[in-house]
C-alpha cells in the first residue's frame, strides 16, 4: 500500500467515526469547535515544568472519547505525524537545563527532562482534544459551524470542496504511482525525467476538470454559496454542554487537583 | 515544518492567527472584487491536487533520498497569489483536522510560515519581478526565456520562502519560551536543513512548472513573453530590489537575535560569578578560561573566526551583531545565485550535446 492508499483510509476512517451516534457527535459543530481551541489554549498555557499540573487534564479527552465511542488506538496512530517534531524539540532540553528539581528515590529529575514530559504530554493531549472533535462531527457539519461562526462564504466552501476533490486526486495520484512503480521496478521515487510530466499531465486533466465541474455545479445552481444540511442553531443542551466543558477545564487549570489528590493517599 | 499546538504559547498562537486571519480577509477581499464563480473550482481541485502530489517521492539524482513539489509556490504560479494562499489554507487545515499533522491552535502559524511567505512573498518579490524581467533575454528570447525564467523563479522562491518558513518556526518556538536550545544553535539547526529541502522541491516545482508551461502557456501567470526593452523592471533592478529585502530582513532578525550569552556557552564555559563547578563541574585550574588549554584554543579561535560571536572583534555594538546578519543573508544570496548559474550551466551543456 502506497502513501496515498494509506491516506484515502485514514479519511475515510474518519468519516466513518463522524457517522457515528452519540451525544457528543450531536452536539453543535460550533460549540465543539470553540470549547476544543479553548482546551488546547487551557493545556499549552501551563508553565514548563508544570507537568503535575498537565497530566490532570487528561480527564477531559478521556471522558469524551468514552462519551462518543471513538477508539483511542486511531487516535494514537495519527500522532506519529505531528509527535516527532515536539520530541526533536524537546530531546535537547535534558541537556541544556540541569537544575535538580526534585529526587525520585535517589534519582535526581532534572528541569530538562520536567519540560520535556512536560512538553510531550501538552503535545498528546492538544492532538486527543482536535482528534475527538473531528471525529465526532465530520466536514459537513464543520464547514456548517465555521458558517455559523461568520467565517467567509469563500474560505468554508472552498475547503469543502477541496476535501472532496482529495479523494479523488489522492486515489488518481495513487493508481499513476502505482502504475510507474510497476514499470520502473526497484526505483524509489520518480525519476528526475519524469519529475515535470508526472504530476504535470494530471495538473493539465485536473484543469479542465474544474472547468466541467464548474459547469456543472452551475447547471445544479450553484451561485457561490453552499447550502448546509447541519445548519442549525445551538440548543439548551449545546449551552449546557459547553458550560460544563469549560467548568471543567478552569477547574483543572487552577485548583491543583494533582496536589488535592496526592494528599489524599499521602 | 508544521508545528504542533505544544510548540506555541497560547499567546503566540493568537498573534499567529491575527496575523493569518488578516492576510486571508485581504485575500477573499481581492478574489471577491473579481467575483469570479468560475475560480472555485480551480482552486479545489488545484489545491486537492497539491495535497496528493505532495506525497509524491521524486528520486534525487546521485543520492539514495527522494524530495516533494513546494505548494505554495506551484499554487501561486497557476492560481495567482490571493486565491493560492486561500488554496494552501484549505490544505493546510485538512491536514491539521484530518491527519493531525499539524496543530489546532497552531494553525494559524503553519499557514504563515508555509502559506503566506510562499504565496505572497515568493509571488510578488520573486516570482513577478523575474517573470517580467528581462532575464535571460539573451537565450534567444521568446519560450526558452521564459522557461529559464520559470526554473529561476522557482528554485528562489522556494529556497527563499522556506528559509523564512524555518526562521519563523525558530522565531515562535523561542518567543514562546518552549525550547532550552538556544536561539543561534536551533536556527543553525533548521536553517541548512531547509536550504537542501528549498533547493530540491524548487526543482521539482520548476519542473512541474516548465511542463504545464510548454503544453498550456496561459495557465502560468505572468508567462507572456516580454519585450526586454519595455519590461517593468530590468535584471538590475530586480537583483537591486531583492539585495535590499535580504540585507534589510538578515539586519533586522540578527538584531532581534538575543545577545546575551547562550545556554550553549553557559552550559560549557560557565559564568563569572559562579565559577565552572557550578555547570559542567569541569576542574577550574585546567579547564577554566585562565588554563593554558583554553588560552591555546581561543587563539586559534580568533584567528580563524571570520566574524567571531556574530559580531565584529572589538565591537559590542547593536551594528555590529547586523553587519554579521547582512554577511550572512549575502552569503545564502551568494550560495542561491551560485545554484542558478551552475542550472544554467548544464542547460548549455545539455542543449550543446
Amino acid at each position: 500500500m502506497n502513501r496515498m492508499d494509506q491516506a484515502l483510509l485514514e479519511l475515510s476512517e474518519m468519516d466513518d467515526l463522524a457517522s457515528m451516534d452519540s451525544p457528543l457527535h450531536r452536539r453543535h459543530p460550533a460549540v465543539k469547535l470553540l470549547v476544543t481551541v479553548f482546551y488546547i489554549a487551557a493545556v499549552v498555557s501551563f508553565g514548563k515544568y508544570d507537568l503535575p499540573g498537565v497530566l490532570p487534564m487528561a480527564l477531559i479527552p478521556a471522558i469524551l472519547f468514552a462519551a462518543g465511542g471513538i477508539p483511542v488506538s486511531t487516535c494514537f496512530k495519527k500522532m506519529r505525524f505531528a509527535l516527532p517534531l515536539v520530541l526533536a524539540v524537546g530531546v535537547f532540553n535534558p541537556f541544556f537545563d540541569r537544575t535538580v528539581f526534585i529526587r525520585i528515590g535517589g534519582i535526581p529529575v532534572t528541569g530538562g527532562v520536567l519540560s520535556m514530559l512536560t512538553l510531550m504530554a501538552k503535545g498528546v493531549l492538544s492532538l486527543m482534544a482536535a482528534f475527538i472533535m473531528m471525529a465526532s462531527t465530520g466536514i459537513d457539519s464543520l464547514c456548517a459551524g465555521l458558517r455559523s461562526l461568520h467565517v467567509p462564504k469563500t474560505a468554508v466552501s472552498l475547503l469543502l470542496l477541496t476535501w472532496r476533490y482529495i479523494s479523488v486526486m489522492t486515489k488518481e495520484l495513487s493508481v499513476m504511482t502505482d502504475a510507474y512503480h510497476l514499470r520502473a521496478p526497484g526505483q524509489k521515487g520518480i525519476h528526475v525525467s519524469a519529475w515535470g510530466s508526472f504530476l504535470g499531465q494530471l495538473l493539465l486533466r485536473s484543469m479542465d476538470r474544474a472547468g466541467e465541474l464548474y459547469s456543472a455545479m452551475r447547471l445544479r445552481g450553484f451561485r457561490g454559496e453552499f447550502y448546509y444540511a447541519g445548519g442549525r442553531r445551538a440548543g439548551v443542551r449545546d449551552v449546557l454542554f459547553a458550560a460544563c466543558f469549560a467548568a471543567a477545564v478552569l477547574v483543572l487549570r487552577f485548583v491543583h487537583v494533582g496536589e488535592l489528590v496526592g494528599g489524599i493517599f499521602v | 515544518m508544521h508545528m504542533a499546538d505544544a510548540l506555541l504559547a497560547p499567546g503566540t498562537a493568537a498573534l499567529m492567527y491575527a496575523a493569518s486571519g488578516t492576510a486571508a480577509g485581504i485575500s477573499i477581499y481581492r478574489l471577491k472584487k473579481e467575483n469570479d464563480t468560475e475560480k472555485l473550482p480551480v482552486m479545489a481541485v488545484t489545491a486537492a491536487l497539491v495535497f496528493a502530489g505532495q506525497m509524491v517521492n521524486y528520486s534525487i539524482p546521485g543520492t539514495g533520498s527522494s524530495g516533494h513539489m513546494c505548494g505554495g509556490m506551484l499554487l501561486s504560479a497557476i492560481l495567482g497569489p490571493e486565491a493560492g494562499f486561500l488554496s494552501m489554507i484549505a490544505i493546510l487545515a485538512i491536514q491539521c483536522l484530518f491527519f493531525a499533522d499539524g496543530g489546532l491552535l497552531a494553525l494559524g502559524a503553519n499557514i504563515w510560515n508555509m502559506a503566506f511567505y510562499g504565496c505572497f512573498i515568493g509571488y510578488y518579490l520573486i516570482w513577478r519581478p523575474i517573470m517580467r524581467s528581462g532575464w535571460f533575454a539573451k537565450n534567444g528570447g521568446g519560450a526558452s526565456a521564459i522557461r529559464s525564467r520559470i526554473t529561476a523563479a522557482s528554485l528562489l522562491g522556494c529556497i527563499v520562502t522556506l528559509q523564512m518558513g524555518a526562521f519563523s518556526v525558530v522565531l515562535e518556538t523561542t518567543a514562546s519560551g518552549i525550547t532550552e536550545l538556544p536561539f543561534g544553535a536551533f536556527a543553525a539547526l533548521m536553517q541548512p536543513i531547509h536550504l537542501a529541502i528549498g533547493l530540491v522541491e524548487g526543482a521539482v516545482t520548476a519542473a512541474i512548472l516548465v511542463f504545464v508551461y510548454n503544453a498550456r502557456p496561459e495557465l502560468i501567470r505572468d508567462a507572456e513573453p516580454v519585450e526586454t526593452g519595455r519590461s517593468r523592471m530590468s535584471l538590475k533592478g530586480t537583483v537591486i530590489v531583492l539585495a535590499v529585502i535580504t540585507a534589510v530582513t538578515g539586519g533586522c532578525l540578527s538584531l532581534a537575535a538575543s545577545s546575551s550569552p547562550d545556554g550553549l556557552e553557559w552550559a560549557l564555559f560557565g559564568n563569572a560569578e559562579e565559577g565552572y563547578g557550578a555547570n559542567m563541574g569541569l576542574d577550574e585550574e585546567s579547564f577554566g578560561i585562565e588554563s593554558p588549554a583554553a588560552k591555546r584554543a581561543e587563539e586559534i579561535q580568533e584567528t580563524t573566526s571570520f566574524l567571531p560571536d556574530y559580531s565584529f572583534a572589538d565591537s559590542e555594538s547593536a551594528a555590529g551583531t547586523s553587519v554579521s546578519g547582512i554577511a550572512g543573508s549575502l552569503m545564502v544570496a551568494a550560495a542561491a545565485a551560485l545554484i542558478c548559474l551552475a542550472g544554467g550551466f548544464f542547460r548549455k551543456r545539455k542543449k550543446q550535446a
